[in-house]
């Protein structure tokens, strides 16, 4: 079960730093052709260089993922480019400091889930009305453990990634005979740039764990790299956790 | 190869499943330890792939005794066991509840948990002294959805995922992974066995109205279920344990 994505051409947002890169890096040493996005240019910049230094065939496009129209002009990008849209990883998204509820602030609340939630759907869209022109292709998002666990304190996070999930699932079951596969990833904590930003004491995340550690950005790469391969082949509308035991607690 | 040189013991691998994943398993660089109730389909697959790679033993694993000596029999033929594959089942009576006999839920219990729990008991200070392992135990969707005149199937297979959780917590601490594979219905006697039984009953098309439940639209084929084995047998999914893993075409979606 080697992975092997030859001349295939993979989307992946939000791909400048963290699981997003992981997730490049993966595909383009599988021999995929990769276009990623990131919100920072200098992210995105020093991404594709080091993806390209390692001999990969890498687009990189500034994106926001919660703007349609950027999605729409990332789409067009992609399929000028390579021609199609084989993979589509659905990455992009934040979180916030913790924070009880009813501290938080209503702009906050829109801004997680216009990146994490309104960006995988507007995505989504755009890579299926691309995927129905070429005949199939296959999805995986970003959700994450907090899709089926709890997180006080992260309250519009939490929200967000229950709504992908469901998302996920509901629309995988309308495309389902028509050769998309649409599945989510629920990875556990990483220590990636993002969660180190935002959380001071990273024993406290391994605690919830029954691994009794954080994850890394490879394992959770290669649980994307198996639900986009072939050998997920009957599964759609999967839920697939990398969570080193979280929901078992 | 992604499974080179770790020892795989695997029940009820002279089933359907079992064999596609004895198949996948060699091809990963794995030794195999096949075991079922009888060695006559077994056997005839250690012949085919050849006795360096796999052995066959016999074993009824709802007896405690012939578990033990089916563990033993692993550790002395192959050294340990780094996976660990809880496969056997059985499906049971198809029937309504108020019409079926208790004695078949006893039977579906019998094979499909205790089996299981007697599998991990033997197993997992094996593990736990060797190092590490992966174990898996095959769920079903009936282990997270109901369906009439299968209440017993859909219990046991329910009853696994709660094994697997707590045996993940109790093992995390000795490198030890455990999760549920689900799949859904797949091209296998045992299909065919449950669609005859519902057609018995008067239940309708089984598989037509599996079909129809399905997004992918079909059946799986035994080789997905055991492409998911790999994964969560591989160290590609070091950082999964306690979870159930569907492959179900979307199914319980």
């Amino acid at each position: 079960m080697s992975f092997d994505f030859k001349n295939k051409v993979v989307l992946i947002t939000g791909a400048g730093a963290g699981l997003g890169y992981a997730c490049a890096q993966a595909f383009a040493n599988a021999g995929a052709k990769i276009a990623i996005t990131d919100i920072s240019q200098e992210a995105l910049n020093s991404a594709v260089a080091d993806l390209q230094n390692t001999g990969a065939e890498v687009l990189g496009l500034l994106n926001d993922a919660g703007d349609s129209a950027d999605v729409n002009a990332m789409l067009d990008a992609i399929v000028e480019r390579f021609g199609c849209l084989d993979i589509a990883v659905n990455n992009a998204g934040t979180a916030t400091p913790l924070q009880e509820f009813h501290e938080v602030g209503e702009a906050e609340f829109d801004r997680v889930m216009g990146v994490n939630l309104k960006g995988v759907w507007l995505c989504m869209q755009a890579e299926i009305r691309q995927m129905l022109k070429q005949g199939g292709g296959r999805i995986v998002n970003m959700a994450s453990a907090t899709s089926r666990n709890t997180f006080p304190n992260a309250s519009p996070y939490v929200t967000s990634k229950f709504a992908v999930a469901g998302l996920t699932r509901t629309v995988a079951v309308e495309y389902a005979q028509r050769d998309i596969r649409i599945n989510a990833i629920c990875p556990g904590n990483v220590a990636t740039p993002l969660v180190v930003s935002l959380v001071e004491d990273l024993s406290v995340l391994a605690t919830k764990h029954a691994i009794k550690r954080l994850g890394t950005p490879e394992e959770v790469a290669n649980g994307v790299m198996f639900l986009a391969s072939d050998l997920s082949s009957f599964s759609t509308g999967s839920l697939l956790e990398v969570d080193g035991g979280w929901n078992a607690i | 190869m992604k499974l080179e040189n770790k020892v795989v013991l695997i029940t009820g691998a002279g089933g359907g499943i079992g064999q596609a994943a004895v198949r996948k398993f060699v091809a990963e660089g794995a030794k195999v330890m096949l075991a079922d109730l009888g060695t006559e389909d077994t056997q005839q697959l250690v012949n085919e792939m050849g006795p360096e790679h796999c052995a066959c033993v016999a074993v009824d694993v709802s007896q405690d005794d012939q578990v033990e000596n089916m563990v033993n029999a692993c550790v002395k033929t192959f050294g340990g066991i780094d996976v660990f594959v809880a496969n056997a089942g059985v499906e049971g009576e198809i029937g309504d509840i108020m019409s079926t006999d208790v004695s078949n839920l006893d039977k579906v219990l019998a094979v499909n948990v205790r089996g299981v729990w007697l599998g991990l008991h033997y197993v997992i200070p094996v593990m736990r002294d060797g190092g590490g392992g992966s174990i898996m135990i095959t769920s079903s969707g009936a282990g997270v959805q109901g369906s009439p005149n299968t209440a017993c199937y859909n219990a046991s297979k329910h009853a696994v995922i709660g094994l697997m959780r707590c045996a993940a917590l109790e093992v995390a601490q000795f490198g030890i992974r455990v999760n549920t594979v689900n799949p859904g219905a797949v091209e296998t006697r045992m299909m065919t066995s449950i669609e005859d039984g519902f057609t018995e009953v008067g239940a309708g098309d089984f598989r037509a109205l599996v079909e129809a439940g399905t997004p992918l639209g079909r059946y799986g084929q035994p080789n997905e279920i055991a492409n998911m084995m790999v994964f969560l047998g591989s160290d590609d999914s070091s950082y999964c344990t306690g979870s159930v893993y569907m492959v179900d075409g979307g199914n319980a979606t």
